[in-house]
Protein backbone atom coordinates (compact mmCIF):
# COMPACT_ATOMS: atom_id res chain seq x y z
CA UNK A 1 0.00 0.00 0.00
CA UNK A 2 2.49 2.74 1.01
CA UNK A 3 4.99 1.10 -1.72
CA UNK A 4 1.73 2.34 -4.34
CA UNK A 5 2.10 5.97 -2.39
CA UNK A 6 5.41 6.08 -2.60
CA UNK A 7 5.85 5.32 -6.74
CA UNK A 8 2.86 7.68 -7.00
CA UNK A 9 4.68 10.55 -5.34
CA UNK A 10 7.83 9.74 -8.12
CA UNK A 11 5.18 10.36 -10.46
CA UNK A 12 6.19 8.03 -13.06
CA UNK A 13 5.69 4.16 -12.59
CA UNK A 14 9.18 3.06 -13.31
CA UNK A 15 9.47 1.10 -10.07
CA UNK A 16 12.66 0.69 -7.54
CA UNK A 17 15.28 -0.89 -6.55
CA UNK A 18 12.97 -2.61 -3.63
CA UNK A 19 10.12 -3.27 -6.14
CA UNK A 20 12.15 -5.31 -8.75
CA UNK A 21 13.92 -7.22 -5.98
CA UNK A 22 10.15 -8.20 -4.72
CA UNK A 23 9.62 -9.32 -8.24
CA UNK A 24 12.44 -10.83 -8.72
CA UNK A 25 12.39 -12.97 -5.45
CA UNK A 26 8.57 -13.75 -5.78
CA UNK A 27 9.52 -14.91 -9.41
CA UNK A 28 11.85 -17.07 -8.70
CA UNK A 29 9.51 -18.52 -5.91
CA UNK A 30 7.01 -19.41 -7.74
CA UNK A 31 9.65 -20.86 -10.82
CA UNK A 32 10.80 -23.19 -7.90
CA UNK A 33 7.19 -24.26 -6.47
CA UNK A 34 6.64 -24.77 -10.33
CA UNK A 35 9.19 -27.34 -10.85
CA UNK A 36 8.99 -29.03 -7.64
CA UNK A 37 5.66 -29.60 -8.34
CA UNK A 38 6.49 -31.86 -11.07
CA UNK A 39 10.35 -33.04 -10.44
CA UNK A 40 10.02 -33.75 -6.42
CA UNK A 41 7.23 -35.99 -7.14
CA UNK A 42 6.15 -35.22 -3.46
CA UNK A 43 3.16 -33.68 -5.06
CA UNK A 44 -0.24 -35.61 -5.08
CA UNK A 45 -0.83 -36.51 -8.82
CA UNK A 46 -4.30 -35.21 -9.00
CA UNK A 47 -2.76 -31.47 -7.99
CA UNK A 48 0.15 -31.46 -10.00
CA UNK A 49 -1.80 -29.56 -12.81
CA UNK A 50 -3.95 -27.24 -10.64
CA UNK A 51 -0.83 -26.39 -8.84
CA UNK A 52 1.00 -25.53 -12.19
CA UNK A 53 -2.26 -23.24 -13.15
CA UNK A 54 -1.94 -21.13 -10.10
CA UNK A 55 1.69 -20.89 -10.12
CA UNK A 56 1.82 -19.91 -13.73
CA UNK A 57 -0.97 -17.23 -13.34
CA UNK A 58 1.03 -15.91 -9.84
CA UNK A 59 3.98 -15.43 -11.99
CA UNK A 60 2.20 -13.81 -14.82
CA UNK A 61 0.87 -11.18 -12.61
CA UNK A 62 4.16 -10.83 -10.52
CA UNK A 63 5.47 -10.05 -13.58
CA UNK A 64 3.12 -7.87 -15.20
CA UNK A 65 3.11 -5.64 -12.16
CA UNK A 66 6.71 -5.27 -11.14
CA UNK A 67 8.66 -5.99 -14.08
CA UNK A 68 6.11 -4.22 -16.88
CA UNK A 69 4.43 -1.85 -14.43
CA UNK A 70 0.81 -2.75 -15.21
CA UNK A 71 -1.23 -0.54 -12.66
CA UNK A 72 -4.78 1.05 -12.61
CA UNK A 73 -3.10 3.87 -12.29
CA UNK A 74 -5.85 6.53 -14.33
CA UNK A 75 -2.62 6.97 -17.15
CA UNK A 76 -2.49 3.67 -18.03
CA UNK A 77 -6.41 2.97 -18.52
CA UNK A 78 -5.53 2.39 -22.34
CA UNK A 79 -3.17 0.18 -21.77
CA UNK A 80 -5.05 -2.27 -19.37
CA UNK A 81 -8.15 -1.98 -22.22
CA UNK A 82 -5.66 -3.31 -24.85
CA UNK A 83 -4.33 -6.01 -22.95
CA UNK A 84 -8.31 -6.81 -21.68
CA UNK A 85 -9.11 -6.23 -25.63
CA UNK A 86 -6.53 -9.23 -25.78
CA UNK A 87 -7.13 -11.49 -23.70
CA UNK A 88 -10.55 -11.32 -25.28
CA UNK A 89 -8.79 -12.89 -28.21
CA UNK A 90 -6.63 -15.37 -26.56
CA UNK A 91 -9.30 -17.23 -24.38
CA UNK A 92 -11.61 -17.76 -27.62
CA UNK A 93 -8.83 -18.73 -30.04
CA UNK A 94 -7.23 -21.09 -27.25
CA UNK A 95 -10.67 -21.99 -25.56
CA UNK A 96 -12.30 -22.67 -28.89
CA UNK A 97 -9.59 -24.52 -30.59
CA UNK A 98 -9.56 -26.91 -27.94
CA UNK A 99 -13.32 -27.44 -27.35
CA UNK A 100 -13.70 -27.63 -31.84
CA UNK A 101 -11.08 -29.73 -31.70
CA UNK A 102 -11.72 -32.27 -28.47
CA UNK A 103 -15.72 -32.48 -29.95
CA UNK A 104 -14.24 -32.97 -33.50
CA UNK A 105 -11.74 -36.08 -31.69
CA UNK A 106 -14.70 -37.41 -29.50
CA UNK A 107 -17.00 -37.40 -32.44
CA UNK A 108 -14.28 -39.51 -34.90
CA UNK A 109 -15.50 -42.70 -36.02
CA UNK A 110 -14.31 -45.58 -33.96
CA UNK A 111 -11.02 -47.25 -35.49
CA UNK A 112 -10.01 -43.25 -37.29
CA UNK A 113 -9.21 -41.45 -34.64
CA UNK A 114 -5.46 -42.18 -34.09
CA UNK A 115 -3.63 -39.03 -34.65
CA UNK B 1 -13.36 16.43 -54.71
CA UNK B 2 -12.83 13.61 -52.59
CA UNK B 3 -9.05 13.44 -52.67
CA UNK B 4 -8.60 16.92 -52.01
CA UNK B 5 -10.80 16.39 -48.83
CA UNK B 6 -8.72 13.96 -47.64
CA UNK B 7 -5.46 15.73 -48.37
CA UNK B 8 -7.01 18.58 -46.08
CA UNK B 9 -7.97 16.11 -43.54
CA UNK B 10 -4.42 14.68 -43.90
CA UNK B 11 -2.61 17.84 -43.23
CA UNK B 12 -5.34 18.81 -40.11
CA UNK B 13 -4.36 15.40 -38.55
CA UNK B 14 -0.63 16.45 -39.95
CA UNK B 15 -0.59 20.08 -38.00
CA UNK B 16 -2.64 18.19 -35.09
CA UNK B 17 0.25 15.63 -34.53
CA UNK B 18 3.22 17.84 -34.81
CA UNK B 19 1.46 20.27 -32.12
CA UNK B 20 1.07 17.59 -29.85
CA UNK B 21 5.28 16.71 -30.68
CA UNK B 22 6.26 19.21 -27.90
CA UNK B 23 4.00 17.78 -25.06
CA UNK B 24 5.03 14.27 -25.97
CA UNK B 25 7.03 12.24 -23.52
CA UNK B 26 6.94 9.09 -25.19
CA UNK B 27 3.91 7.81 -23.37
CA UNK B 28 2.17 7.61 -27.03
CA UNK B 29 5.36 5.69 -28.49
CA UNK B 30 5.01 3.50 -25.74
CA UNK B 31 1.02 2.69 -25.78
CA UNK B 32 1.86 1.77 -29.41
CA UNK B 33 4.75 -0.47 -28.69
CA UNK B 34 2.49 -2.04 -26.09
CA UNK B 35 -0.56 -2.80 -28.90
CA UNK B 36 2.46 -4.38 -30.88
CA UNK B 37 3.29 -6.41 -27.92
CA UNK B 38 -0.70 -7.33 -27.54
CA UNK B 39 -0.69 -8.36 -31.27
CA UNK B 40 2.87 -10.72 -31.02
CA UNK B 41 0.63 -11.95 -27.66
CA UNK B 42 -1.95 -13.15 -30.32
CA UNK B 43 0.37 -15.08 -32.45
CA UNK B 44 1.68 -16.77 -29.11
CA UNK B 45 -2.02 -17.87 -28.03
CA UNK B 46 -2.44 -19.19 -31.80
CA UNK B 47 0.55 -21.11 -31.53
CA UNK B 48 -0.04 -22.54 -27.91
CA UNK B 49 -3.78 -23.43 -29.01
CA UNK B 50 -1.63 -25.38 -31.80
CA UNK B 51 0.62 -27.12 -29.63
CA UNK B 52 -2.20 -27.63 -26.94
CA UNK B 53 -4.60 -29.69 -29.63
CA UNK B 54 -1.17 -31.42 -31.28
CA UNK B 55 0.04 -32.52 -27.62
CA UNK B 56 -0.72 -35.84 -27.63
CA UNK B 57 -0.07 -36.23 -31.71
CA UNK B 58 3.47 -38.44 -31.26
CA UNK B 59 2.47 -40.38 -34.62
CA UNK B 60 4.13 -43.81 -32.82
CA UNK B 61 7.60 -40.92 -31.78
CA UNK B 62 9.00 -39.94 -28.65
CA UNK B 63 6.82 -38.17 -25.86
CA UNK B 64 7.53 -34.76 -24.13
CA UNK B 65 7.99 -37.43 -21.04
CA UNK B 66 11.18 -39.27 -22.96
CA UNK B 67 12.56 -36.19 -24.73
CA UNK B 68 12.46 -33.21 -22.05
CA UNK B 69 15.43 -32.35 -19.55
CA UNK B 70 13.21 -30.44 -16.80
CA UNK B 71 17.08 -29.78 -14.90
CA UNK B 72 18.30 -28.15 -18.35
CA UNK B 73 14.72 -26.08 -18.89
CA UNK B 74 14.88 -25.05 -15.37
CA UNK B 75 18.79 -23.75 -15.96
CA UNK B 76 17.14 -22.02 -19.77
CA UNK B 77 14.48 -20.18 -17.25
CA UNK B 78 16.75 -19.08 -14.57
CA UNK B 79 18.78 -17.42 -17.23
CA UNK B 80 15.89 -16.03 -18.16
CA UNK B 81 14.69 -15.03 -15.21
CA UNK B 82 18.04 -13.09 -14.20
CA UNK B 83 18.35 -10.88 -17.22
CA UNK B 84 14.85 -10.15 -17.01
CA UNK B 85 15.99 -8.79 -13.57
CA UNK B 86 19.36 -7.23 -15.07
CA UNK B 87 17.41 -5.47 -17.00
CA UNK B 88 15.29 -3.84 -14.86
CA UNK B 89 18.69 -3.24 -13.48
CA UNK B 90 19.85 -0.97 -16.82
CA UNK B 91 16.14 0.66 -16.37
CA UNK B 92 16.37 1.84 -12.74
CA UNK B 93 19.87 3.60 -13.93
CA UNK B 94 18.82 4.71 -16.86
CA UNK B 95 15.65 7.10 -14.87
CA UNK B 96 18.89 8.22 -12.24
CA UNK B 97 21.01 9.40 -15.78
CA UNK B 98 23.77 7.10 -14.90
CA UNK B 99 24.80 5.70 -18.25
CA UNK B 100 27.83 4.10 -17.61
CA UNK B 101 25.59 1.64 -15.81
CA UNK B 102 22.85 1.33 -17.75
CA UNK B 103 25.82 0.34 -20.18
CA UNK B 104 27.21 -2.35 -17.88
CA UNK B 105 23.33 -3.76 -17.10
CA UNK B 106 22.69 -4.22 -20.87
CA UNK B 107 26.27 -6.36 -21.28
CA UNK B 108 25.06 -8.70 -18.63
CA UNK B 109 21.35 -8.59 -19.80
CA UNK B 110 23.12 -8.88 -23.37
CA UNK B 111 24.90 -12.66 -21.78
CA UNK B 112 22.56 -14.03 -19.98
CA UNK B 113 20.23 -14.03 -23.09
CA UNK B 114 22.42 -15.57 -25.05
CA UNK B 115 23.31 -17.96 -22.83
CA UNK B 116 19.45 -18.82 -22.97
CA UNK B 117 19.74 -18.86 -26.95
CA UNK B 118 22.67 -20.69 -26.72
CA UNK B 119 21.21 -23.29 -24.68
CA UNK B 120 17.72 -23.32 -26.66
CA UNK B 121 19.27 -23.88 -29.71
CA UNK B 122 22.11 -26.91 -28.78
CA UNK B 123 18.62 -28.62 -26.89
CA UNK B 124 17.25 -27.76 -30.44
CA UNK B 125 20.26 -29.59 -32.23
CA UNK B 126 20.39 -32.47 -29.65
CA UNK B 127 16.51 -33.21 -30.35
CA UNK B 128 17.15 -33.44 -34.03
CA UNK B 129 20.17 -35.65 -33.75
CA UNK B 130 18.10 -37.93 -31.91
CA UNK B 131 16.10 -37.95 -34.75
CA UNK B 132 12.88 -35.57 -33.05
CA UNK B 133 13.10 -32.84 -35.29
CA UNK B 134 10.31 -31.07 -36.20
CA UNK B 135 9.65 -33.49 -38.89
CA UNK B 136 9.23 -36.43 -36.51
CA UNK B 137 5.26 -35.80 -35.71
CA UNK B 138 2.73 -33.42 -35.41
CA UNK B 139 3.50 -32.98 -31.52
CA UNK B 140 7.11 -32.25 -32.04
CA UNK B 141 6.64 -29.76 -35.79
CA UNK B 142 4.23 -27.70 -33.00
CA UNK B 143 6.75 -27.51 -30.12
CA UNK B 144 9.67 -26.49 -32.54
CA UNK B 145 7.60 -23.81 -33.77
CA UNK B 146 6.11 -22.21 -30.42
CA UNK B 147 9.56 -22.32 -28.32
CA UNK B 148 11.71 -21.58 -32.13
CA UNK B 149 9.24 -18.44 -32.74
CA UNK B 150 10.06 -17.87 -28.24
CA UNK B 151 13.76 -18.08 -29.56
CA UNK B 152 13.50 -16.35 -32.58
CA UNK B 153 11.81 -13.13 -30.40
CA UNK B 154 14.79 -13.69 -28.08
CA UNK B 155 17.38 -13.38 -30.81
CA UNK B 156 15.92 -10.16 -32.27
CA UNK B 157 16.22 -8.67 -28.87
CA UNK B 158 19.70 -9.67 -28.08
CA UNK B 159 20.19 -7.64 -31.48
CA UNK B 160 17.85 -4.54 -30.11
CA UNK B 161 20.27 -4.73 -27.34
CA UNK B 162 23.17 -4.88 -29.06
CA UNK B 163 22.35 -1.74 -31.12
CA UNK B 164 20.89 0.60 -27.56
CA UNK B 165 24.32 -0.24 -26.69
CA UNK B 166 25.97 1.52 -29.53
CA UNK B 167 22.87 4.37 -29.02
CA UNK B 168 23.14 4.66 -25.48
CA UNK B 169 27.24 5.04 -26.44
CA UNK B 170 27.08 7.38 -28.94
CA UNK B 171 24.29 9.77 -27.88
CA UNK B 172 24.19 9.50 -23.96
CA UNK B 173 20.68 8.99 -22.13
CA UNK B 174 18.38 11.67 -24.74
CA UNK B 175 15.06 11.55 -24.97
CA UNK B 176 15.19 9.23 -28.18
CA UNK B 177 17.28 6.33 -26.18
CA UNK B 178 15.16 6.56 -23.34
CA UNK B 179 11.95 6.15 -24.98
CA UNK B 180 13.71 3.37 -27.17
CA UNK B 181 14.95 1.64 -24.26
CA UNK B 182 10.99 1.98 -22.46
CA UNK B 183 10.12 -0.16 -25.75
CA UNK B 184 13.03 -2.94 -25.36
CA UNK B 185 12.52 -2.88 -21.48
CA UNK B 186 8.75 -4.04 -21.83
CA UNK B 187 9.77 -6.23 -24.78
CA UNK B 188 12.16 -8.26 -23.19
CA UNK B 189 10.13 -8.10 -19.73
CA UNK B 190 7.39 -9.52 -22.22
CA UNK B 191 9.50 -12.09 -23.34
CA UNK B 192 10.03 -13.95 -19.78
CA UNK B 193 6.09 -13.66 -19.56
CA UNK B 194 5.96 -15.92 -22.46
CA UNK B 195 8.52 -18.06 -21.40
CA UNK B 196 6.51 -18.84 -18.17
CA UNK B 197 3.83 -20.39 -20.17
CA UNK B 198 6.27 -22.07 -22.47
CA UNK B 199 7.90 -23.84 -19.24
CA UNK B 200 4.43 -24.84 -17.80
CA UNK B 201 2.36 -25.86 -20.65
CA UNK B 202 4.83 -26.94 -22.74
CA UNK B 203 7.38 -29.11 -20.55
CA UNK B 204 6.48 -29.19 -17.24
CA UNK B 205 2.92 -30.66 -18.51
CA UNK B 206 4.42 -32.45 -21.10
CA UNK B 207 6.17 -34.75 -18.70
CA UNK B 208 3.20 -35.54 -16.39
Amino acid sequence: MSHAHEQAAHGGHHGTLKSYLVGFGLSLVLTLLSFGCVMTGLVPHHLIVPGLMVFCVAQVLVQLGFFLHMGIAPEQRENLMVAACALVFIAIVVVGSLWVLHNMNAYMMPGMSHG
Amino acid sequence: MTSSAITAGGIAIHGHDADHAHHDDGSRTLLGFWIYLMSDCLIFSGLFATFAVLAHAYAGGPTGKELFDLKYVLGETMLLLVSSFTFGMAMLNMHAGRRNRVLAWLVVTFLFGAAFVGMEIHEFAGLIHEGAGPDRSAFLSAYFTLVGTHGLHVTCGLTWIAVMLDMVRRHGLDGIVRRRLSCLSLFWHFLDVIWICVFTFVYLHGVL
